[in-house]
């Protein structure tokens, strides 16, 4: 009894948590949050940008709620499941909430841990080794990160953005000021998944039970990797050259080898891995120009993407669970035995692809036209490059998954659990109803975000 | 300074004992045996809070968790380990002349940088931080024990179990 509760109590807080973003006013957060008056204190704060966060947060995990009620079989092991997710909101909410650099290191690793436990759910030898390489290269991470925020606490005597942030203003030549800053972005980019920083990356995403996949790509990488290194230079570390030049190298390096890793790839979970590195580039090239409108881009690329890549990773899942094979070449046809799936699935290709006017679009266009208008042609025309190549590979596995000559050997199948189906039409719809809605958003949800960083 | 450097010296032999000795539980108390060297050195440079904490977390509660999951694990044979052994000394056969060659390269490089960092912050009463300046800390890192508690239960109960 108490077991068949906690998937709806969780599901219930997710939804809770969604309506306060969406519909709670800036005044009714307020500037700073205390719990539980004065006896037990968080500082938090909640703004723009946080809220953007708590709400694709609650989305995703509300999504890989309903996916593992389906995909994971037994009852025990969905427990298990929906715990973790609690766990996991409480790292995740912690990270965008915080107004502390240690904090913000100890939430993470809150998150870190957890998924760590959720890619080896499903032990076997495949989920162990993706597991173990995601544990190595986040105690890299971890290592890297803690270093930085030792050497800031010695420069500025505090953990607090605003103070750090002051400190480092009288400090910003310092050699060692500026190695913490390197070592905290290299951190961050291995917990985002960017290249060079990849290695775990497509491992973990493809080994993990879709459930998982569906949070790590849909939301763990943009909490703990993009919405940090937004949030870090923008709170505290500042716009400099070389800081702009790393962010631009590294997403435009993300943005053209993910979308070429993924055409290179049978396995279907493992090329939406790819074309996650891929779109992790946008959303850091976008925030990297440091204009308002880059990073509003960055931010609205950053929601788009968690919603159409859990789409894809949920179309994933449902295929699997029907043909027992995730090998793209051995596919085929599958659109006339799962029509649901093979519909849900070209919109979210298309939108990943930037295609009018769906949500996808908007959010590369934003990003391509800040890249242009701050100057930046060269990294625009690699962008609208590297948007041709995401239409190559999304066009390649639409053709061998669901379109062309049926395979013999699905000609039975049926559409998946009904689960999926309700989950892939609710983020099928958001893609629609947000590419549609864009000019009610762009004024009223997205430049404020934006405005929020006075780029 | 000749204590510390002491204490340093021994806090990289027993490192090095974690990471190199062949059997997993012995890793697991070399790795408490570092930690409670790493307080040492943390009282001694007048970090008490950062001792406390290193002693309390990293010497006894992780330790105790690796411990427990190491105990639900299948241990390796004595020939196993030998293969193991063998093959990670041979992954390291390089690391003393890339050492060696790092150390030449940097003093070949006379870069003028500028090192200095201003004199840490004098230690606050440790309850006073813990208590009313970090709660937000304790209760993530709280949440971490229990998320890896809840991992070893997950990961590798289940398994013993069903040897």
């Amino acid at each position: 009894m108490m077991k068949k509760a906690a998937f709806w109590l969780a599901l219930a807080l997710f939804i809770g948590q969604a309506g306060l973003a969406i519909f709670a006013t800036p005044e009714a957060w307020g500037h700073s949050l205390s719990v539980f008056g004065t006896h037990l204190k968080f500082d938090l704060m909640v703004d723009s940008l946080s809220r953007a966060m708590l709400l694709c947060i609650s989305m995703v995990l509300s999504i890989s709620l309903l996916v593992g009620r389906y995909d994971i079989s037994g009852e025990e092991h969905r427990f298990n499941f929906v715990n973790l997710l609690l766990i996991m909101l409480s790292g995740m909410d912690g990270v965008v909430m915080t107004t502390d650099i240690f904090s913000l290191f100890v939430f993470m690793e809150v998150t870190t841990v957890t998924s760590l436990i959720l890619v080896a759910l499903k032990k076997n030898n495949e989920a162990l080794e993706a597991a173990f390489k995601y544990m190595v290269l986040s105690v890299v991470a971890t290592i890297l990160m803690f270093s930085a925020i030792a050497l800031l606490l010695l420069v500025s005597g505090s953990t607090s953005f605003s103070i750090v942030q002051a400190a480092l203003e009288t400090s910003k030549h310092n050699f060692l000021i500026m190695f913490a800053i390197g070592i905290f972005l290299c951190g961050l980019f291995i917990k985002a998944g960017l290249m060079p920083f990849h290695a775990w990356l497509p491992d973990a995403h493809s080994a993990a039970p879709a459930a998982v996949s569906i949070l790590l790509s849909g939301v763990q990488i943009k909490v703990l990797g993009a919405y940090t290194i937004i949030r870090l230079i923008t709170s505290i570390f500042g716009y400099t050259s070389s800081v702009t030049y790393i962010l631009m190298l590294v997403g435009t390096i993300s943005i053209i080898f993910g979308a070429l890793g993924a055409l290179g790839q049978r396995d279907f979970k493992r090329m939406l891995a790819y074309s996650s590195i891929s779109n992790m580039g946008y959303i850091v090239l976008g925030f990297g120009c440091g204009t308002t409108l880059g990073m509003a881009g960055a931010v609205f690329h950053l929601f788009n993407h968690a919603v159409f890549k859990s789409l894809l990773f949920l179309n994933a899942a449902a295929v699997e669970s029907q043909t027992g094979i995730r090998d793209m070449n051995k596919m085929g046809g599958l659109a006339s035995r799962m029509p649901l799936t093979g519909i849900t699935s070209v919109l979210a290709s298309l939108s990943g692809a930037g295609i009018p006017p769906l949500a996808g679009f908007w959010s590369k266009l934003i990003i391509i036209l800040a890249l242009w208008m701050a100057g930046y042609h060269g990294y625009a025309l690699i962008a609208i490059a590297g948007s041709i190549l995401t239409l190559a590979y999304f066009l390649s596995m639409q053709r061998r998954v669901f379109f062309g000559k049926l395979n013999e050997e699905f000609a039975y199948i049926k559409e998946a659990e009904f689960g999926f189906s309700l989950a892939a039409v609710i983020l099928a719809t958001v893609i629609v109803g947000v590419g549609l809605c864009f000019p009610l958003l762009l004024n009223t949800f997205l430049l404020p975000i934006g405005n929020i960083f006075g780029g | 300074m000749a204590v510390n450097t002491f204490i340093l010296i021994t806090l990289i032999l027993a490192g090095l004992w974690t990471v190199m000795t062949r059997s997993l539980l012995r890793s697991a108390i070399g790795l408490a045996l570092t930690s409670a060297i790493l307080s040492i050195l943390m009282f001694r440079l007048d970090s008490p809070l950062a001792g406390v904490f290193e002693l309390s977390v990293c010497t006894g509660l992780i330790s105790v968790l690796f411990i427990s999951t190491i105990s639900l694990t299948h241990p390796l044979t004595h020939e196993e380990i030998l293969k193991h052994m063998k093959e990670r000394l041979a992954r390291f056969k390089y690391l003393p002349f890339c050492v060696v060659a790092a150390g030449i390269a940097i003093s070949f490089i006379k870069i003028k940088i500028d090192w200095s960092l201003p004199a840490a912050a004098a230690e606050k009463d440790a309850r006073l931080i813990l208590w009313n300046l970090r709660q937000l800390d304790l209760l993530g890192q709280i949440i971490i024990l229990l998320a890896g508690v809840f991992g070893v239960v997950i990961l590798f109960k289940e398994v013993k179990k069903n040897e």
